[in-house]
């Protein structure tokens, strides 16, 4: 037998018989071949003063480096209320991880270690996600009752969240269509991950137990643009209310995609919305090819069932191993391992620049706690071990034409896990796509992260009470509700907004701002929007944000020259200082900027000179010229006190 | 009541369900004011309202539905949960010592209760095998569930049929007993056994957990691996309670059973020994002395069960200002033994002397035991300390006042001539009365100090 194969050639016409497409040449009729499907569950920080079940400070963050103390646990599977173990739960204790929690004093205390029951929920947050069920057009409950849900990756030091619903069965409006939520749950954020080695995780406890809000979808969405735009209405809907966070890490989704004959796959924290289109895109196709996958198997092999694999301990200086990044005096295991019949399916397209043996590898770090680089196989882009050492594998093992081989390595005591890690991940392909989370890339590629949770994780919390909502507060919240997303983004297209300041306005709540100014100070929505959207973006984007600065200052900052009776235009050169400097006031800002208060007429009486002047000097015949040129040494000093139209329209060139 | 099929609901939640003949356990479609909710009717826990119906909807969470805005409820389905923890036969190994564990209403490994909504006791061997896999590398386990009783319930009946069923397995060749108790009392019941069960041959553990085993973080089944080792292989042969050092999954403690106290209401370390230090440290490694003086292991059956108790024993925590009339109330009512829980050094004050006098008149057997429970009564410093004991009071050292309690009552059980009580009290059986309080047996530091910040910053707490 022979080992020359060409992985290379086969990755690409994999890729071109399942029918990839890339997302930007991909249309609806492609999506609707492989069944593209997706929902969202989005979750959003609440801004409350404390956290959800105990009184520490919510958001207060530490670096990884800063802590008081650590405390270590273990996470066991326990059963759920109807009596299952949950499949997560059986994977993460098969890891035997050691769970070290990174403690501040000022932003933990011994409920967040678990060492304390709960305090009584927060009433701050609860009354916040009430507002945004009724927003989300959600049926909000008759009493609220407090669930645990396990989870055993330690990112909890109880093992579980305590969550609880708030609304079932609502809706949001996109452009085109009418997506229905399923629920909406209030709930406390997991621990901030520090780090994941072998068999140690290590997480801080700052974020912990901060309140937060999860609004899950139907898969209702049929292409990835769509998948996008209604994250970007929940975030717009969550942050209408101005009772969420804002800033890094206060918004992340979990994105549900599957495809026709493939099964719900959960990308997870997905935390800019710009990204989701080609996760989702890649996600659908990735289980097309594994669909393409289990086809190419069931052919192959007649009896599943009784389908084996054949490991065997080698010794790693026979394989020159230390060219892959084992140590050379390491006291790690190498196993030789033959797939039967997965010749070709292992350099398989599965995404953009992976195949099916990357799936190995990242289960055999997941579940098996081995570092990459963990293993070498039979048809990699770039063979290492050489065709030599390959046959002497395959004879070895005993392999036969069609069997695909890899060799990995490890500590001994990982080394059970591991296969079975492996013999597990070929049995998966058998059917397909296994359930599971994955996490994701900014390439928008995804790689395997944990198994996928189900119902069977949750638990009634015994320590809580359920809380009743009486009519009355429901009746009460309905009268503080503010506009809907939808009619707001109505409002921004009627006032002629520009559609490219949509978002930041709409994820900024400015909507309210500028409708302010345009009934208070009669500024034109589209002269606010620019100075938002455009100027304050811009410099958001070059300086640091401060905090003092706040939005409302831009209003402020347009009602002091509405005061003035000075022109706006004026703003956008204030607005620079303003931002950077928060705390000075708007007379001593226009002095920074040498403003002078002139009057029109003023201003005017200059224009004969100046188009003389021009007229002198000019090389072209062209008036715009002229009028550009006059206007640009006008400029600094018509700005806040003639509008730049007004003045252009009084210039005229043949004075 | 297995026929109950409105499990819970009462008042009008129990008529609203009776109207549209909806049972416990069925999938309905509800309307309501609010909406329409689909989803399983669970029982409603006792103590709460009669105004909302439990669901578990598809998506495995809870909700309440008002009973109020409901106009109609239709069954879709109906499936029972049965829960169960899976019970697998608990391997035998020749090799392998035999560790016996009486059962007492903890909650080692334990199944929801909806009636409380608490969580109810799992202990078959099959059952604990299921949940905790790893005991059957330790030990050959067998069970006995004595009783169901939970920790606060725990008293004279359960401390004697305790020691007599220890006596038995003894008899009958156990290389080590475990007791699976609820941790409110856990120390009074280890002191109990520690005078009724005397001169084992075999280490006698008492565990609980401080989080129930329904939970993945729970402290029960390491606590269970720990008190486990202890019994199977430790050497050292007494009345013990073994619960977690620090907070953290690393390691417990063996803990004697009359210098032990529960210091926190919720923390995993809670159990400490107080004016001493443990005896042991023990992991799934193995059990590491601390002190070395134990009793050891031996391989004779010989053990003496004294399962005497007095129940008309109390103590009272001394408070200013207290009445004289307190204790005359208990002397009247035929206490026959009472502890004082004195202030500092083991004091009360002035007004109520008359009333120890009448008590000791009437022949009630008075202790004094300290607040600050370290350290020890010394009741010659001050003259109130030297006025007390002249009524007749009797210092009772540095025992514990739990243990001086339980002590007394075991004492007063076996006779009620005060001279052999007073003799029985104040020689120390296995250390209620230790003579000299070691340097490290005070160890309370505070949060704040740099040094100790150190500390705790690089060992687990």
């Amino acid at each position: 037998m022979k080992h020359i194969f060409d992985a290379r050639r086969n990755h690409a016409e994999t890729q071109q018989k399942i029918g990839y497409v890339p997302r930007k040449n991909a249309t609806q009729a492609d999506y609707d071949r492989i069944g593209f499907m997706s929902g969202l569950e989005v979750h959003q920080q609440l801004k409350t003063k404390e956290k959800l079940f105990c009184h520490c400070p919510a958001g207060i963050f530490q670096k990884a480096d800063d802590f008081d103390a650590e405390l270590i646990r273990h996470m066991r599977p326990t059963l759920s209320e109807l009596g299952e173990y949950d499949g997560t739960a059986l994977m993460e204790f098969r890891t035997r991880k050691n769970i070290i929690y990174r403690i501040k004093n000022e932003t933990a205390c011994t409920y967040d270690v678990d060492d304390t029951p709960p305090f009584p929920l927060n009433r701050e947050a609860l009354s916040h996600a009430i507002d945004i069920s009724l927003l989300s057009k959600l049926k909000v409950v008759g009493e609220v009752h407090i669930t645990r849900k396990q989870y055993l990756d330690g990112s909890i030091p109880t093992g579980f969240q305590r969550t609880a619903i708030i609304g079932i069965e609502g809706e949001i409006q996109l452009k085109h269509k009418t997506v229905r939520l399923i629920q909406l749950s209030l709930e406390e954020d997991s621990c901030r991950e520090v780090s994941d080695i072998g068999h140690v995780r290590i997480y801080r406890t700052d974020r912990l137990g901060m309140p937060l809000i999860e609004t899950v979808t139907y898969p209702e969405f049929k292409n990835p643009d769509e998948v996008k735009e209604g994250a970007d209405y929940i975030r717009f809907l969550n942050r209408s209310t101005g009772k969420v966070r804002s800033g890094i890490g206060s918004t992340r989704a979990d994105v549900n995609v599957s495809c026709k004959g493939g099964t719900r796959v959960e990308i997870k924290g997905v935390a800019h919305n710009n990204w989701m289109p080609e996760l989702t895109h890649n996600e659908a196709y990735r289980q097309w090819a594994l669909l393409a996958i289990k086809d190419i198997l069931n052919k192959s092999i007649k009896d599943p069932a009784n389908w084996k694999m054949v490991a065997k301990e080698a010794r790693a200086k026979d394989f020159k191993l230390e060219n892959l990044g084992v140590p050379k005096s390491s006291t790690l295991k190498v196993y030789l391992v033959n797939l039967p019949h997965f010749h070709g399916i292992l350099s398989h397209f599965t995404q953009p620049g992976k195949m099916f043996a990357d799936d190995f590898s990242d289960r055999l770090k997941v579940i098996a706690c081995i570092e990459k680089p963990n293993m070498v196989h039979s048809e990699m882009f770039e063979d290492v071990v050489g065709e030599k050492a390959w046959t002497k594998v395959q004879s070895l093992l005993g392999s036969k034409d069609g069997d695909a081989q890899l060799i990995f390595w490890g500590p001994e005591e990982d080394i059970k896990t591991a296969l079975e890690t492996i013999e597990e991940r070929c049995r998966l392909a058998f059917t397909g796509v296994p359930n599971e989370t994955r996490k994701s890339f900014e390439d928008g590629t995804t790689i395997f992260e944990r198994v996928l949770p189900g119902a069977d994780r949750m638990y009634p919390d015994t320590d809580s009470a359920p809380i009743p909502l009486e009519d009355a507060d429901i009746d009460e919240a309905v009268k503080r509700l503010p506009k809907l997303v939808s009619e707001r983004i109505g409002q921004l297209m009627e006032w002629n907004v520009p559609e490219d300041t949509h978002t930041y306005l709409l994820k900024n709540n400015l909507v309210p701002l500028l409708e302010k100014a345009q009934t208070e100070l009669h500024i034109p929505a589209r002269f606010t929007s620019g100075l938002l959207a455009h100027t304050l973006k811009h410099l958001q984007g070059q300086y640091p944000p401060l905090p003092d600065f706040s939005f409302d200052q831009v209003f402020g900052l347009l009602k002091f020259l509405v005061d003035r009776k000075m022109d706006i235009a004026i703003a956008k050169r204030m607005l620079f200082h303003l931002y950077q400097h928060p705390k000075m006031d708007f007379e001593s800002i226009l002095i920074t900027l040498n403003f002078r208060e002139v009057t029109k007429e003023e201003i005017l009486e200059k224009v004969p000179f100046l188009v003389k002047k021009y007229k002198d000097i000019r090389t072209s015949h062209d008036d715009s010229a002229g009028l550009r040129w006059v206007m640009g040494n006008l400029n600094k000093l018509a700005t806040g006190n003639i509008s730049l139209k007004e003045l252009s329209q009084k210039i005229s060139l043949n004075t | 009541m297995s026929e109950d099929i409105f499990q819970g609901y009462k008042g009008r939640a129990l008529a609203v369900l009776q109207k549209f003949n909806a049972r416990v356990w069925a999938k309905v479609k509800v309307e309501s004011s609010r909406g329409v909710f689909e989803g399983t009717i669970l029982p409603r826990a006792e103590n709460t309202d009669d105004k909302h119906l439990v669901l578990k909807i598809f998506t495995g969470y809870n909700i309440g539905v008002a009973i109020d805005g409901i106009t109609d409820i239709v069954e879709l389905g109906y499936k029972k949960a049965v829960y169960k923890i899976p019970e697998k036969e608990f391997p035998y190994s020749k090799d392998k010592p035999n560790v016996k564990l009486l059962g007492t209403g903890g909650t080692i490994a334990s199944r929801l209760d909806y009636r409380t909504g608490a969580v109810i006791p799992a202990f078959s061997p099959g059952e604990l095998y299921g949940a905790v896999p790893e005991l059957a590398d330790i030990c050959n386990l067998t069970t006995e569930k004595l009783f169901a009783v939970f920790s606060e319930n725990m008293g004279p009946e359960q401390y004697k049929k305790l020691a007599v069923a220890i006596g038995h397995e003894i008899e009958k060749g156990i290389d080590g007993i475990i007791i699976g108790h609820g941790t409110d009392t856990l120390h009074y019941t280890s002191a109990a056994l520690t005078f009724m069960v005397q001169n084992s041959p075999v280490p006698i553990i008492l565990v609980g957990s401080q989080r129930s085993s329904d939970r993945p973080s729970s402290d029960a089944a390491l606590n269970l691996m720990h008190a486990a080792t202890a019994a199977a292989h430790g050497d050292i042969a007494e009345v013990m309670v073994c619960m977690f050092g620090p907070t953290s999954d690393e390691y417990g403690f063996l803990h004697k059973g009359t210098r032990v106290r529960k210091m926190h209401s919720s923390y995993r370390s809670t159990f400490r020994t107080i004016g001493d230090t443990p005896i042991a440290t023990v992991s799934r490694q193995g059990v590491v002395p601390i002190k070395h003086d134990y009793k050891r292991r031996r391989t004779d059956r010989n053990v003496t069960i004294m399962p005497y108790y007095e129940e008309k024993v109390t103590m009272i925590y001394y408070y200013t200002n207290m009445q004289p009339d307190v204790i005359d109330a208990l002397v009247d009512a035929g206490y026959k033994g009472i502890i004082i829980i004195g202030t500092g050094l083991g004091h009360v004050n002035k007004p109520i002397y008359p009333a120890i006098e009448r008590a000791i008149a009437k022949g009630v057997a008075i202790y004094m035991t300290v607040q600050t429970l370290w350290g020890y009564v010394h009741m010659f410093v001050y003259d109130t300390g030297r006025d007390l004991m002249a009524k007749g009071i009797i210092p009772a050292e540095n025992m514990l006042p739990e243990t001086a309690f339980i002590k007394l009552s075991w004492a007063l059980g076996q006779t009620s001539d005060l001279a052999r009580v007073k003799e029985i009290m104040l020689t120390p059986i296995n250390s209620e009365i230790t003579p000299r309080e070691p340097y490290n047996g005070y160890l309370i530091y505070q949060g704040g100090v740099p040094e100790v910040e150190e500390f705790i910053r690089k060992f687990h707490k």
